[in-house]
C-alpha cells in the first residue's frame, strides 16, 4: 500500500491507530483517581509527543542513516518557531503559511550550516554544528534584538502584539493560531463515566502531519538514497572509489533533517504563538540526540518512541512532589517512610533529569539498540517460550 | 600509446623521496604487474593514479585525459576501479546491497536524489546486481551481512563490485595478501576468467610471484621509487638486476 511493503504498511497503520486514538490510550485512569497523575492525555502534552516525534524522526534520517551526529539541530527548531511567529505577526494567525515558511527557512539555514560543517566528519563535525547552534542562540538572544532591528525580541521572546500588521486578519477569525478558522486550542471533551477524554484540534493537526512525515521517512529509508546514506556510514572510502560523492548525500540528509526540525519548530509556534531563544540552546539539541538513541537510532519507530518516552517521564516525574511520595509510602512505618521519601526525593520534581540520566545509561549499556531492541528481545522471548511449549520439533527459526 | 600513461611522476613525503621520475605505460587489454620490495613505492604510485595522492611532478593520463587534480570519485567515473589491499566493502550492508551500490553509481552518476522510489522497484539495478553476484558465484549469500563473510568472499565481492561498473582499467593492490593458498588460487582463476570474458586492462601490484607469473603479460619492477626494468615475465625471471634488487640474491 502507498508504495510500501507489507511490514512497513502494518507499522504505518499501527502508528496511525495509536496516534489517532492517543486521547483514549494516554488517559487510562479515571479523572480524580490517585493514578490520574500518570495520565498523559491532555492536549499540551500530546502535542509535545508528536512534535518532538517529528523532530526526532528527522534527526534520525541524518544520525541514524549516515552516522553524522549533529549537536546543533535545535537551531533549526528555533528558526522554525521564529519564522512561524513572524508569519502570524505579518499575515494572520492561519498556521499554513507559518508552517510553510518555517520549513523553507530551516531548509536554507541548514543548507548553510551543513555546507560548512560537513567539510569535517566525526567529532569535528559535531563540534562545528554545536558551535553554529550556540552562535544562533547568541544571535537570537541578543544580537538580533536591538531597537533598530528587532528580529527576535531577545529575552522576552517573539510574540504577536495588537499593533502587528496581520494584514489578512479579520474579526470573524479566532485571535489565536487557527486552521482556516478552526482554533488550535478548540478541544472537545468527552466524558464517559469517571473518565474524561480531550480531543484537541491542534493535536490532531500535529498528529496528521507527523504521520505524513513518518510515511516520508519510511520512503526515504527504503529508497536508493537511503541506501546511499547507509553506505556513507558504512564505508566512505569505498564510496569514493565507487564513483560516488558522499558530500552531497550527507548534505541532502542534513537539509532534510533540518527541514523536519523546522517543521517541528513551526508546529510548536502554531500550538502556542511564542518563540524564544532557549529553544535553540544546546540542551535542546542534546535532547533530540537522547530521544533518538534511547528509542533506537537507525530504526524507523525508535525516535518516535524515544521522544514519547522522554516527554512522558519529563512530565510525570517533574510533577511528583514530596506530598505524593508520602502518600505512596504511607503504608510504611513513619521513620522508614521519611527515609524512603528522602531517598527518592532527588529523582523527582526538578531532579527528574537525574532519573532520565539513569534511564538513559541503563538503556545504552543493556540495550545498545534502544527501546526497539528491548521490544525485539521481548518479542523473541515470548515467541520462543510459546514455541517451546507447543512445538519442540520446529526449533529452527529463520534468522532475522 | 597505452591506456594509462605515467610520465616523470615524483612524490615526496617530508624527507623521503617515495617516487622519482616514474614512467609507466600500460597497454590496453593487457595484465600489467608492478612488483618491487617493501617500501619501493608501489602503493604510493597507485594512490597517485586514483586521486588519493597528488604527485609533486609529472603527469598521469588515462585514455588521453589527465587524472591529476580530480577527486577519486571523478577518476572512478572515468573508468578506473580500484581493489584495496584489505577488502573495502560496505560491511553493514547486505551482499546484494553492496553489489547494487556500484550499479547505481554506474546508472545515476556521482549523486542522485532518488529518495522516494523503493530500492526494490529499481528493477534494472536489481537485475544487474543479481547477475553480477551469480557471475561471482555468491548469489546464495545475497542476504548476508557483508562483514560476516570470509576474507576470500569479501575479496570476491569487492572485485565483483568493481567489475559491475564495467571499468576500462582495474587496479589491484596485493589482492592475495594474507590469503590461504586455496583462496589465492581461486583469485587467480577469477582474474583469468575476468580477463578472458571482457575487454579490460588490469594493473596489479603483487608480492606473490606465483600470482604475478600466472597472470602478467608485462612486468614493471620498482625499486626505491624508480622503475628498474620493464619486460615480459620470461625475461624478468632471469634478469640479474631484478634478482639483485627484488629477490635480494646476488647474481
Ligand atoms: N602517507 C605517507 N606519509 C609518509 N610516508 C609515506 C606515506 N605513504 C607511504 N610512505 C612511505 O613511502 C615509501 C613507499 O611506500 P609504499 O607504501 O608506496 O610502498 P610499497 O611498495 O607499497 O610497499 P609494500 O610492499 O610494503 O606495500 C615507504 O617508505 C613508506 O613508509
Ligand atoms: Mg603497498
Amino acid at each position: 500500500m502507498l508504495g510500501l511493503d507489507k511490514k512497513d504498511t502494518s507499522l504505518l497503520i499501527i502508528v496511525a491507530i495509536l496516534t489517532l486514538l492517543a486521547p483514549f490510550i494516554l488517559n487510562p485512569f479515571p479523572t480524580g483517581s490517585a493514578m490520574a497523575q500518570f495520565n498523559a492525555g491532555y492536549p499540551d502534552l500530546m502535542q509535545r509527543f508528536v512534535i518532538f516525534g517529528i523532530f526526532a524522526i528527522g534527526f534520525n534520517i541524518l544520525f541514524g542513516l549516515t552516522g553524522y551526529l549533529s549537536f546543533g539541530h535545535a537551531a533549526f527548531l528555533g528558526v522554525g518557531s521564529y519564522s512561524a511567529v513572524w508569519m502570524f505577526k505579518l499575515l494572520s494567525y492561519n498556521v499554513i503559511p507559518a508552517i510553510a515558511l518555517s520549513v523553507v527557512v530551516a531548509a536554507l539555514f541548514s543548507l548553510l550550516i551543513g555546507y560548512v560543517s560537513l567539510r569535517r566528519s566525526g567529532i569535528y563535525f559535531s563540534i562545528l554544528t554545536l558551535a553554529f547552534a550556540q552562535m544562533s542562540f547568541a544571535l537570537a538572544y541578543s544580537v538580533l534584538s536591538n531597537p533598530k532591528f528587532n528580529l527576535t525580541n531577545g529575552e522576552t521572546g517573539l510574540q504577536v502584539y495588537a499593533d502587528d500588521p496581520q494584514i489578512f486578519h479579520r474579526d470573524s477569525l479566532p485571535d489565536m493560531p487557527h486552521l482556516f478558522g478552526l482554533s488550535m486550542r478548540s478541544t472537545y471533551k468527552l466524558d464517559i463515566g469517571a473518565w474524561s477524554f480531550d480531543f484537541n484540534a491542534g493535536y490532531y493537526l500535529c498528529a496528521v502531519i507527523m504521520m505524513v512525515m513518518f510515511y516520508l521517512a519510511i520512503r526515504i529509508f527504503r529508497s536508493p538514497f537511503g541506501m546511499m546514506l547507509r553506505a556513507v556510514k558504512s564505508n566512505q572510502q569505498r564510496m569514493n572509489y565507487t564513483g560516488l560523492n558522499p558530500r552531497p548525500y550527507t548534505l541532502a540528509a542534513f537539509v532534510i533533517s533540518g527541514m523536519y526540525a523546522g517543521l517541528a519548530g513551526g508546529l510548536m509556534a502554531a500550538m502556542d504563538p511564542l518563540a524564544g531563544a532557549e529553544r535553540m540552546q544546546w540542551t535542546a539539541s542534546g535532547e533530540v540526540v537522547l530521544m533518538t538513541i534511547l528509542g533506537g537510532a537507525g530504526t524507523l519507530i525508535g525516535p518516535v518512541l524515544g521522544a514519547g518516552f522522554i516527554k512522558y517521564f519529563e512530565n510525570i516525574f517533574s510533577k511528583i512532589n514530596d506530598n505524593i511520595l508520602h502518600q505512596w509510602f504511607s503504608f510504611l512505618p513513619d521513620g522508614i517512610e521519611d527515609f524512603m521519601v528522602f531517598i527518592v526525593h532527588p529523582f523527582i520534581g526538578k531532579g527528574w533529569h537525574l532519573t532520565l540520566g539513569i534511564l538513559f545509561m541503563l538503556v545504552v549499556i543493556f540495550l545498545p539498540g534502544g527501546l526497539v531492541e528491548g521490544g525485539q528481545r521481548l518479542g523473541k522471548w515470548i515467541r520462543n517460550r510459546g514455541k517451546g511449549a507447543t512445538d519442540a520439533k520446529t526449533k529452527q527459526e529463520p534468522a532475522e | 600509446m597505452g591506456i594509462l600513461e605515467v610520465k616523470n611522476v615524483g612524490k615526496r613525503f617530508g624527507g623521503l623521496q617515495a617516487l622519482s621520475d616514474v614512467n609507466l605505460s600500460v597497454a590496453e587489454n593487457t595484465v600489467h604487474a608492478i612488483i618491487g620490495p617493501n617500501g619501493a613505492g608501489k602503493s604510493t604510485l597507485l594512490n597517485c593514479l586514483v586521486g588519493k595522492l597528488i604527485p609533486d611532478s609529472g603527469s598521469v593520463m588515462f585514455d588521453g585525459q589527465s587524472v591529476l587534480g580530480r577527486a577519486p570519485y571523478e577518476i572512478n567515473q572515468m573508468g578506473i576501479s580500484r581493489v584495496f589491499q584489505t577488502p573495502e566493502i560496505f560491511g553493514d550492508l547486505t551482499v546484494l546491497e553492496n553489489m547494487m551500490i556500484p550499479c547505481f553509481a554506474k546508472r545515476d552518476g556521482a549523486f542522485e536524489l532518488n529518495a522516494l522510489p523503493s530500492v526494490s522497484s529499481q528493477k534494472d539495478v536489481m537485475d544487474r546486481a543479481m547477475h553480477m553476484l551469480e557471475e561471482m558465484r555468491m548469489a546464495d549469500k545475497r542476504n548476508m551481512h557483508a562483514a560476516a563473510m570470509s576474507r576470500g568472499d569479501k575479496r570476491r565481492l569487492e572485485i565483483g563490485m568493481c567489475l559491475s561498473q564495467e571499468p576500462r582499467l582495474l587496479l589491484l593492490d596485493e589482492p592475495t595478501a594474507g590469503m590461504a593458498r586455496a583462496d589465492t588460487n581461486n583469485t587467480i582463476d577469477l582474474l583469468k576468467q575476468i580477463k578472458q570474458e571482457r575487454d579490460i586492462t588490469i594493473a596489479i601490484i603483487e608480492h606473490d610471484m606465483h600470482v604475478v607469473f600466472s597472470l602478467a603479460e608485462r612486468i614493471t619492477v620498482l625499486a626505491q621509487g624508480t622503475p628498474l626494468v620493464e619486460d615480459t615475465p620470461e625475461n624478468i625471471k632471469g634478469h640479474p638486476k631484478v634478482r639483485e634488487a627484488y629477490l635480494g640474491e646476488s647474481a
